[in-house]
Formats: structure tokens, C-alpha cells, sequence
């Protein structure tokens, strides 16, 4: 405990000239809550656009019809859901690192935003497979890893929850962060190292997507907006997480004060 | 060394074991991993034998019949290499379509007619409009005419 | 554009059900996350603001924070 406290004001000189200076959580509180709502109104113009696009632009499918619109929210969410965690695993190999608190409460201000796009894309997946596949769910690799990508989520929530400490909670979360995080390029994988019933990516790095224009407008506009819609929930998430962790300090009494003369 | 970069150490091998560890394991599932079986496996004798699995691959063209009894329903699926007789009773997805992907689960007859409980359709990740496709089906048609 | 009615746009070429349950349930859980983390906030700060008022102990600068506020 000393040795943190230690290490962390021998860095306070350097913080103040680099980018760490933005990892100490007086100086990230109030400009994540400056962020937050510009970001949430880029999230619905976004989505606004996206959906005009994907419903009114966008035209039918040659071979699924318009049950095929349902990727307009299935595969942002899919994406979302691995970036996050990928993202999350980022946040806690640097906190353990570096011994940045903030980092440890990124991560935990993700993951039930993560939680909830994994859910979104096994839900509309499974409403997407009855009409197409001819099933809800089948046990290939792709829905599987994206199943255990869903229970990584909730076991990283339950365990940070579970333990009262919060940098033996941040410790154990952090380790569930790293190691789920091999799963990630299976789900994105799996579709190529197995036989799979899921068919393989439409849009990727490598080669020119195979959708039509108007159709991969529609559904990256609806990634972007799931994009800004994570940065204003997580930034929300984790200034209240910041309020509790750092309530015994000068600043947080003084903010409360504000709060306080302000209601 | 600094306790920073002994932390940053120590990680990096914890990760770097846990990715081989995966890696392993993967590769010592990769039988089970597997959804289906193609044609060609099959004929391999690679299937499993004795129990229910699934084969996937194309709709042969113009392979698609129905029985007399009305709910009976032929077919044949293909990897372009071999062809395996399907023989299913029951309701099939929409886009179960001669020429398609399909994936059926059953078991093999020993006279190599494969009994399907359960088909699905595997559809592709190409996504585009129905005058595209009409458009690339008559300029198929217009090659197929210059070759002969 | 492709729907010729509303009845055709809800229809959803026979897929409505599959559709507009994706839509839905995506819509309810952004809703409700919105509205979560947003109390989440506001119930922080009164939470925080009455136990300074009535264990000052707890919060004080350097104060040992035994208390798990949840």
C-alpha cells in the first residue's frame, strides 16, 4: 500500500507534463463529464442517420428479403461487443502496469456496456437465424465464443462487485480482463479456422466489402453511433465510480459542495 | 530494473504462456469444434460412424424432388468434388435453394443415403440488391452463351 | 424507397416479428442503461453528500474509509 501511494507521487511531476496527467482522476472527472453529452448526442444523430439509411435507402436483399435489416444493429453490436472487451483488457494490463487507478475504473465502466451489445448481438442473431438458417441457435465455434465472450462479461462484473477491496477487485477483474481476452480473435476467427453454420465477414480490412453501398453506409454509420454512444455511457459510468473511490478527498468534498448548492 | 518494467515483464510472459496454453487447447479440440463435415470427408470416411452429424455444403442444381407421399424431400449436397443423396422429411428454411449452402444433420445408411432430422440453410456474406442480382445472372448467362 | 405503406414497412416482408423483436429489445436495454447509469450518478452524489453529513469519519481526508457504499 505505501509502495503505491509512493510510486504514484514520484510520478506526480511528471504527470503534469505528459498525457498521464489526464490519468489522475480529479483532472478526467470533469472533462469526461464535459465529453459525455456531446458525445450522446453524436450517438442519436448517428443512429438517426443510420437507421433513415438502413430502413428508407437501403434496398431489399437479393436472397434474405428484409429480414436482412436486422444487421444494421447485429453486427455494430458484435463489433462493439469485442472492441470493448479488447479495450477493457487494454485498461487492465495498463493498470497493473503502471498502478493507475483510472485505468481500473475504465475497465469497469465498459463492461456492462459490453455486456449489454454481447447480449444485443446473440439476441438478434438468434432472431436473425430462425427465418434465414431455419434455427435459433446451433453450437457452432462463432456462437459459442460469442456466448462465452457474454459470460466473461458477467463473471468480470460479478467478481469487481463480489470483492469489497477495491484494489484486490481491480487485481482479480483485471486478470479475468487479460485472460478472457484470447477469446476475442477466436469469435473474430472462427469463422475461417472452422466449418461454422455463421457465414464469414461481409466487411473486413483486407478486402473490398461484399455489400452494397448503400447497405455498408447504413450499418457503419450505426457502428459509429455505437461507438459514441460507449464513449458517453462509459464516461457517465465512471465519474460516478470516481465519486466513490475518491470520496475522501479535498476535491471530491468541494465537487460535492457544488453539487450540493446547485440542487 | 524498475518495478514498472519488471510489472510489464511479468505480464507480457503471463499473456504470451496463456495465448500458447490456448493455442494448444484448440488444437487438441479442433475435432469437436467442428460443425460439419464436407462431402469429401465423408467419402474420406472421416465422419464419424454410428452416430447422428452433420454435412454441409452445396444444394446440387437441379437435384431437389419430392417424394410422392408430399412431405419427403430428395436432394443432393456437393463440394463441387463428391456427392453425398439426402433423404429428409419435414419443413425446410426459405433460403434452402438448390445451388445455396445448406448444412444437414443425420446419420449415413450404409447403402450411402445420408437420412437428415434437421437441415439448415447456410447463406453467404454477400449482401446486395435484387436488380444487382438479376443484373449478374443474365451477364453469367450472356458468358455461358459466348462460350458455347 | 420500397415500402409502398406503412403496413408493408411493419410487415417487413413477412419477417416483421424477427425485425422489429431485434429493434425492440436493443431499444429497451439502451433505455434502460441510459437510465441507470443516470441515477447512478445523481444517487451517488445525495449518497455521498448525507454520509459526509452523518459519519464525517468516512470521508474525511485521510480518514479510513471502511464503509463499502454501494
Amino acid at each position: 500500500m505505501m509502495n503505491g501511494t509512493e510510486t504514484e507521487t514520484e510520478d506526480g511531476t511528471k504527470r503534469s507534463r505528459s498525457l498521464l496527467r489526464f490519468a489522475a482522476p480529479q483532472v478526467f472527472y470533469p472533462i469526461a463529464g464535459r465529453l459525455a453529452p456531446w458525445f450522446a448526442w453524436l450517438a442519436a444523430g448517428l443512429c438517426v442517420a443510420g437507421l433513415w439509411i438502413g430502413f428508407f435507402v437501403a434496398p431489399t436483399d437479393f436472397q434474405q428479403g428484409e429480414v436482412y435489416r436486422v444487421i444494421f444493429i447485429h453486427v455494430p453490436a458484435a463489433w462493439m461487443s469485442m472492441f470493448i472487451y479488447l479495450i477493457m483488457a487494454f485498461w487492465a494490463a495498463v493498470g497493473l502496469v503502471m498502478n493507475t487507478r483510472l485505468s481500473f475504473m475504465m475497465a469497469q465502466a465498459l463492461a456492462p456496456t459490453g455486456a449489454m451489445f454481447c447480449f444485443v448481438s446473440l439476441w438478434t442473431g438468434a432472431l436473425w437465424g430462425r427465418p434465414t438458417w431455419g434455427t435459433y441457435w446451433v453450437w457452432d465455434a462463432r456462437l459459442t465464443s460469442q456466448l462465452l465472450l457474454l459470460f466473461l462479461y458477467l463473471g468480470f462484473i460479478a467478481l469487481t462487485q463480489a470483492i469489497e477491496d477495491s484494489r484486490r477487485s481491480d487485481r482479480a477483474g483485471a486478470i479475468i480482463a487479460l485472460v478472457g481476452a484470447v477469446n476475442v480473435p477466436i469469435i473474430y476467427f472462427s469463422v475461417q479456422w472452422w466449418n461454422t453454420l455463421h457465414q464469414g465477414a461481409s466487411v473486413s480490412l483486407t478486402r473490398a466489402p461484399s455489400m452494397a453501398s448503400t447497405m455498408l453506409v447504413g450499418m457503419l454509420l450505426m457502428a459509429l453511433a455505437a461507438w459514441a454512444y460507449t464513449f458517453a455511457v462509459s464516461f457517465w459510468r465512471v465519474r460516478s465510480l470516481i465519486l466513490e473511490r475518491e470520496r475522501h478527498t479535498e476535491w471530491v468534498a468541494a465537487e460535492l459542495d457544488e453539487q450540493e448548492a446547485r440542487a | 530494473m524498475k518495478p514498472r518494467s519488471k510489472r510489464l515483464m511479468l505480464l507480457g510472459s503471463a499473456v504470451a504462456l496463456l495465448v500458447a496454453a490456448v493455442a494448444l487447447v484448440l488444437s487438441a479440440f479442433q475435432q469437436n469444434l467442428v460443425f460439419f463435415h464436407t462431402p469429401s470427408e465423408v467419402a474420406e470416411g472421416k465422419a464419424p460412424v454410428g452416430r447422428a452429424f452433420r454435412i454441409g455444403g452445396m444444394v446440387e442444381e437441379g437435384s431437389i424432388r419430392r417424394e410422392a407421399d408430399g412431405l419427403t424431400v430428395r436432394f443432393a449436397i456437393t463440394d463441387t468434388a463428391k456427392i453425398i443423396p439426402v433423404s429428409y422429411r419435414g419443413s425446410l428454411p426459405d433460403l434452402f435453394q438448390e445451388g445455396k449452402g445448406a448444412v444437414v444433420q443425420g446419420t449415413l445408411a450404409p447403402d450411402g443415403l445420408f437420412h437428415a432430422s434437421e437441415v439448415l440453410a447456410k447463406h453467404d456474406e454477400n449482401y446486395m440488391p435484387v436488380e444487382a442480382q438479376y443484373a449478374i445472372d443474365q451477364a453469367h448467362k450472356a458468358a455461358q452463351t459466348v462460350q458455347q | 424507397m420500397q415500402w409502398t405503406s406503412w403496413s408493408a414497412f411493419w410487415d417487413m416482408g413477412g419477417a416483421g416479428p424477427f425485425v422489429w423483436g431485434s429493434y425492440a429489445v436493443t431499444a429497451v436495454l439502451v433505455a434502460l442503461e441510459l437510465f441507470f447509469v443516470l441515477r447512478r450518478r445523481k444517487e451517488t452524489v445525495r449518497r455521498l453528500s448525507r454520509l459526509r453529513r452523518v459519519v464525517p469519519s468516512a470521508i474525511e481526508p485521510g480518514g479510513a474509509v471502511k464503509e463499502r457504499i454501494e
